[in-house]
């Protein structure tokens, strides 16, 4: 009867009896739901082009980051060094559409899903060789993202919100804005969404395929950039960050594989939630950290009543 | 010439289906056999032990657990590692409840322990399909090894939080502890591992096997031929859970001598999916291919640029090591999706025609 108590009454009045902690908790969890969110757009995209589960966007963020960084460090100023950075990223994307997805076209899923994973070691391998394995610092400052917080006293209490995350939300914000007018309003958007809806109808209308994954790629690939940005300068630099990027398929798996709004939904919603578990119920019953696995249970329960996820197309197998 | 198979006939059914139906294959697995448990000990050095055999065998055996599951059976799996971790915490609490256990007793149960946890993984895999089900796996495998981390109980609440493998006695030998010699190691690893690969081989091609593949190839399709699905896929997450968790026993208990709950977290998944594909998906011989490329793969590389006397950092090794995995699984990927296993294949039905190819 007491432990029912401490599960379904304390965390509740917790939450009642504080209610500026209770807005700080959940401001910190949207903002790291808005990176997941953005990792999951990633994933998305390429998804619905080509049916490739990308493994690899975890590792592309860091990657990214990492080439800002080292470009930067080598006496680039910054912009430049953002420019240089974007230059690699194209040049990565039409690396791994030549050599590695125009050999697997036409394989089944699972076959694709894994070379994504070697592509993934291969750029770990990589990234380690050239930057280094320690943490670095996200130079934040020389692109102009503000530093300094915000002090907020709602119902008289106390919350503290940092310039920087304020930045990060307003330019995820506009990035996902940017990102659906390109793919309804512009024509290689639209052939995107082509792709995704059927690949044959597609390349019968004269979408080249190949030129297609290149740009996905590499949307992709400056996603992954602005990701690697806003959380580089909140954490660091580090290859910590893959693993954290892997949060990212409970994410999709929340909201479905094919849905943007879902990719934005599932982050949103797994990053505050997670959160809330861990300082109401986690920390005070269960020995804290549970922010490991949350995730992943959370989209494995949701699941279990929506298989295809809350976003997701509805599943119709045939014989 | 070697491998002629002309005048081998067959008069019965039971002859065309038996384990061998070409003679030089039985003939082959032999000299291996007898490679591995007469020769190769005499031989070994301990380090040779400890950095090849005994890993690799160790390995093989997980990737074998693994592959009943994603290659014949086709349900995707990333939580390998810790399904391992449930296997070693078993078999640890196991020889600390009962230190008169018999070792290969103690193993084959915890086992036992694995199994029933995958069972319950894969209860969402009668709802949850494809890539989808990934995430079924991934849940287990984070919470397992935050449980591994928090519930004291497991590691008799010592202080380091890890598990220490205490000395076990089997039949007045050493064969696990600081005090066990690496030969016994190996033989007792052997053992087990023939044993379940035996058990392996025979599931697969039997009816379960058949089973496995077909709601592999089209699980609807499978269900309209008379296949009980849940039946099909929880004896499959049974098994290879069961042969996955005897792996992380042996992984602790005979070759590392102690484990922290971050032991089993998901690059040790990964390696074993790896080896796995390398080797072959939906073979059984892949897994030994496989593995013995990923384990030798780091001890080459850092033994060859010793030899031509060049000096790399042991870092860069690990990480060119990475690159080249990475490298040979879209290669393999590649070439040939079906891994060294195919070239196997490959080799013998050449080698079956040879001297004069059609």
């Amino acid at each position: 009867m007491e432990l029912l108590g401490r599960i379904f009454v304390d965390p509740f009045a917790d939450m009642v009896g504080a209610p500026d902690f209770l807005l700080q908790v959940i401001w910190e969890g949207l903002v790291s739901g808005i990176l997941y969110a953005l990792i999951a757009l990633g994933f998305v995209l390429i998804f619905r082009s080509s049916r490739i589960f990308n493994f690899a966007q975890g590792i592309m963020v860091v990657f990214a980051a990492l080439t800002l960084v080292g470009l930067h460090a080598a006496g680039l100023p910054a912009w430049v060094a953002f420019g240089g950075t974007l230059v690699v990223m194209f040049g990565l994307a039409v690396t791994i559409e030549r050599v590695v997805l125009r050999p697997l076209i036409g394989q089944p899923d699972i076959i694709l899903f894994m070379a994504t994973i070697g592509i993934t070691l291969v750029l770990v391998g990589t990234g380690e060789i050239i930057f280094g394995g320690e943490n670095k610092v996200m130079i934040a400052r020389e692109l102009g993202i503000p530093s300094g917080s915000v002090e907020l006293n709602p119902w008289g209490g106390f919350m503290l919100m940092e310039a920087r995350d304020i930045t990060v939300v307003i330019g995820a914000v506009a990035m996902v804005g940017a990102l659906l007018a390109f793919l309804n309003y512009s024509r290689m958007g639209r052939a995107i969404r082509a792709l995704g809806d059927d690949h044959q109808a597609a390349v019968s209308v004269g979408i080249s395929l190949t030129t297609i994954w290149v740009l996905v790629w590499f949307v992709a690939g400056i996603i992954a950039l602005m990701t690697g940005i806003a959380w580089g300068s909140r954490a660091g630099v580090s290859f910590a960050l893959e693993i954290i990027a892997l949060k990212a398929l409970p994410v999709l798996m929340l909201g479905g594989l094919e849905s943007i709004t879902g990719a934005i939904v599932g982050g949103l919603m797994i990053g505050v939630l997670e959160k809330l578990f861990e300082i109401y119920w986690g920390q005070p019953l269960l020995g804290g950290s549970t922010e490991a696995w949350f995730a992943y249970v959370l989209a494995l329960v949701v699941l279990l009543f929506r298989p295809q996820g809350l976003f997701g197309e509805k599943i119709i197998e045939r014989v | 010439m070697l491998y002629r198979t002309a005048g081998q006939f067959k008069t019965s059914y039971r002859a065309d289906q038996a384990l061998f139906p070409v003679r030089q294959d039985a003939f082959l697995l032999g000299i291996i056999l007898i490679f591995a448990w007469a020769v190769l000990p005499l031989t070994a050095s301990e380090f040779a032990y400890q950095t090849l055999l005994i890993p690799v065998l160790i390995y093989a055996l997980a990737a074998l657990g693994l592959n009943i599951l994603t290659g014949y059976a086709g349900q995707l799996s990333l939580g390998t590692g810790a399904f391992m971790g449930v296997g070693a915490y078993a078999c640890y609490k196991l020889i600390t409840i009962f230190p008169e256990i018999n070792m290969a007793v103690a193993v084959l149960l915890s086992g036992l322990f694995s199994a029933a946890v995958g069972v319950l993984f894969g209860l969402p895999s009668l709802r949850i399909k494809g890539f989808y089900l990934a995430i079924a796996t991934l849940a287990a495998q984070f919470f397992l090894v935050w449980l591994f981390e928090k519930w004291g109980w497991l590691y008799n609440y010592n202080a380091s939080g890890a598990i220490q493998v205490p000395n076990v006695e089997m039949f007045g030998i050493w064969v696990a502890g600081p005090l066990a010699t690496s030969t016994a190691q190996y033989y007792f690893v052997l053992g087990i591992v023939t044993l379940l690969t035996l058990v392996a081989i025979n599931l697969t091609r039997g009816s379960a096997g058949r089973t496995w593949k077909a709601v592999r190839d089209m699980d609807i399709a499978a269900e309209l031929i008379g296949i009980n699905l849940m039946k099909a896929k929880l004896y499959a997450f049974a098994i290879s859970s069961y042969i996955v968790g005897v792996a992380g026993a042996l992984f602790v208990f005979m070759w590392r001598g102690a484990a922290e709950p971050n032991l089993f977290d998901i690059d040790l998944s990964f390696r074993v999916l790896f080896i796995a594909i390398i080797g072959g998906l939906g073979s059984i011989l892949g897994n030994y291919l496989g593995a013995i490329l990923i384990v030798a793969l780091p001890v080459l590389l850092n033994t060859v640029p010793d030899a031509l006397g060049l000096t790399i950092k042991s870092a860069t090794v690990e990480h060119v090591n990475v690159i080249i995995v990475g490298c040979l699984i879209i290669f393999f990927l590649i070439v040939e999706p079906h891994g060294l296993a195919r070239l196997w294949q490959l080799i013998r039905e050449k080698l079956m025609l040879w001297p004069f190819p059609h």
